[in-house]
């Protein structure tokens, strides 16, 4: 009997640790310990004027994919184009006339902020993304 | 009632309470949020390799592989090189396909009787089934969180959140809403097959039988973290970007608490981090123990090589010769019967 105790096939033990420890602490090598900053959102000066989302701004960050679903389906499946929030402002329901009339910077506001979360929003597959620059 | 099981509910609700209270009550957010899974983090991984280094000191002395095909032998019999591998590479085969898809349990028999009296075995495969679906889906949905902590996040990420989510159910009532942001399928899947592994060591008189504990706990753990992490999508939604923002804090080691992130992702990530601490104590290592396993991973040469027991002390031993060498003499006074006479040794 070996008195002491020793790592049976060690090479191959220790590589298989390693790749294991590498793979598991992947986020920390992968960003350097440098974090990239969170992206920052530009409003237009039409957002700056009206001051106010078309709700509060937890709620929009958080809710606005669930926000546009309502308003698709409003729109789309009952005919009811007009919105109305809880300080009883009303909008029209609609993407690109709506929420790109005020953010009509989309490449500095919603993109940034999806590319950062990694979402695609399939949307603009059908809807005009850049109303102002109607050709 | 089953104590094994109600004690282990029990552990989850309590620990659900601990972030829970934690947080809303007395705001431990740099607690639960920064201290813990940094903690968590290192226990895992320290446990992991100490309890691999542990193990790789077991000598393994014979090749005990189990084996499921013909073993290589002469040449007009046909052989199975991954079921009865002979070679490095058959194993490395058996391996990978053991790893990624289970084939020890595809094979999973039951044992039962039959109406007439009979005792059958039959082929279970829900098992299997259900392991599979629980195991792939738990990889992908830790897979797709590297969102959370890259930045840019990798193409493979994008790409296997692309392929999950492809299937959408666009409906929505005001409590719960599934459509927008789209549904990941892996997530769905991790929960069902969870529950079934669950519901299938409560309602089967056999399996709940042997099982303790230890059993229950992870998985009523998994359900947590599961329905927790289901809550912030497609319930009581989230800042994502300020959660994102959290998390690379955290994996670059400048960890800042993020604002207005409510108590259910606290839950999600405490249960995270209990997982953590739980899986190198616990048969979870079964993740790391599949590698070590000799019945697996050695190959089935017994009858091309030798493998000697590598304790194998010299034996003191005494033959018959040296027996009666010592004593023929004697032995011929006595009259008994000798291999060898005097005069032959003599000479
Ligand atoms: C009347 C102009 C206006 C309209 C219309 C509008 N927004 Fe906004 N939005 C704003 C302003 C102003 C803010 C900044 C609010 C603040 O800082 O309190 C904002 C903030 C936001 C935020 C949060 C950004 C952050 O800082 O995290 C999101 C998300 C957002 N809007 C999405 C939308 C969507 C989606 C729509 C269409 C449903 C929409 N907005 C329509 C003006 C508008
Ligand atoms: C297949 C093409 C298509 C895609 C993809 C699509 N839509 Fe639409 N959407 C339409 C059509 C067509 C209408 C009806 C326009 C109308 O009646 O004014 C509409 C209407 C809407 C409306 C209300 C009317 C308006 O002017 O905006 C909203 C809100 C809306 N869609 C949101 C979305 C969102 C959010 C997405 C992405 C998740 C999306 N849509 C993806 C085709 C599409
Ligand atoms: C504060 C950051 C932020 C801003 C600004 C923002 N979004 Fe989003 N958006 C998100 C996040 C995060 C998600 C995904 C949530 C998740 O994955 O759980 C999302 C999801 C969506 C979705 C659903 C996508 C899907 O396929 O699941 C739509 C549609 C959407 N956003 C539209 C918009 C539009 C239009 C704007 C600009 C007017 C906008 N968003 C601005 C963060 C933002
Ligand atoms: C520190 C680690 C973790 C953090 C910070 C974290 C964070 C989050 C967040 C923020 C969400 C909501 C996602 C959204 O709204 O789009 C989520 C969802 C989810 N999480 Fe986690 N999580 C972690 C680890 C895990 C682990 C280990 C599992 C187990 C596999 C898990 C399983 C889930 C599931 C099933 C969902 C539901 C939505 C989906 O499928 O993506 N999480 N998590």
């Amino acid at each position: 009997m070996p008195d002491q105790k020793q790592m049976y096939d060690k090479g191959k033990v220790v590589a298989g640790l390693v790749i294991f420890v590498v793979l598991i602490t992947f986020p920390f090598w992968y960003n350097h310990l440098k974090a990239a900053p969170a992206p920052q959102l530009e409003l237009t000066k039409k957002a700056q004027a009206a001051k106010n989302c078309v709700r509060s701004k937890d709620y929009m960050k958080a809710e606005h994919m669930q926000l546009l679903d309502v308003w698709r389906e409003s729109v789309v499946r009952n005919g009811e184009r007009v919105y109305v929030n809880e300080e009883g402002k009303e909008f029209n329901m609609s993407l690109t006339n709506t929420c790109l009339d005020c953010h009509s910077n989309k490449a500095e506001f919603c993109d940034r902020c999806h590319n950062y979360a990694s979402v695609n929003p399939y949307c603009w597959d059908c809807h005009i993304d850049n109303p102002k620059e109607k050709k | 009632m089953n104590g094994k099981y109600m004690f282990s509910l029990l552990a989850i609700f309590v620990l659900f309470l601990l972030p829970y209270v934690g947080v809303t009550a007395f705001g431990l957010k740099t607690l639960f949020g920064i201290f813990i899974p940094l903690i968590a983090l290192t226990i895992f991984i320290i446990g992991f390799v100490r309890r691999i280094k542990g193990w790789s000191e077991s000598p393994v002395p014979f090749r005990i592989p189990t084996t499921c095909g013909q073993q290589k032998s002469l040449t007009w019999i046909e052989s199975s090189p991954i079921d009865n591998p002979t070679t490095k590479a058959g194993v490395v085969v058996r391996m990978i396909l053991e790893v990624m898809l289970f084939r020890s349990l595809f094979r999973n028999l039951k044992f039962k009787r039959e109406s007439n009296g009979i005792l059958s075995y039959s082929w279970e495969l829900w098992l299997w089934l259900g392991a599979l679906a629980f195991h792939w889906a738990f990889l992908v949905t830790i897979v797709r969180h590297l969102r959370f902590f890259a930045e840019p996040i990798p193409y493979f990420v994008r790409a296997l959140e692309f392929f999950d989510s492809f299937f959408r159910v666009e409906f929505f009532t005001d409590a719960f809403q599934v459509g927008l942001p789209g549904i990941y399928m892996s997530g769905i899947v991790l929960l069902a097959a969870a529950i079934y592994l669950l519901a299938r060591r409560i309602l089967l008189a056999q399996v709940r039988y042997v099982s303790l504990a230890a059993d229950y706990f992870p998985l009523f753990l998994i359900i947590g973290i599961a329905v927790s992490g289901i809550m912030m999508r497609y319930a009581s939604k989230v800042d994502i970007v300020g959660i994102k923002a959290f998390t690379m804090g955290l994996v670059t080691l400048n960890p800042t608490i993020p604002e207005g992130v409510g108590a259910t992702f606290y839950v999600h990530l405490f249960f995270v981090s209990v997982l953590l601490i739980y899986f190198p104590f616990s048969k979870l290592m079964h993740m790391g123990g599949i590698f070590m396993s000799p019945t697996r991973n050695l190959t089935t040469d017994t009858r091309a090589k030798h493998y000697s027991n590598p304790w194998n002390y010299p034996v003191k031993t005494h033959t018959y010769e040296e027996y009666e060498d010592d004593y023929r003499e004697k032995m011929i006074d006595a009259g008994l019967p000798v291999d060898k006479e005097l005069a032959e040794v003599k000479e």
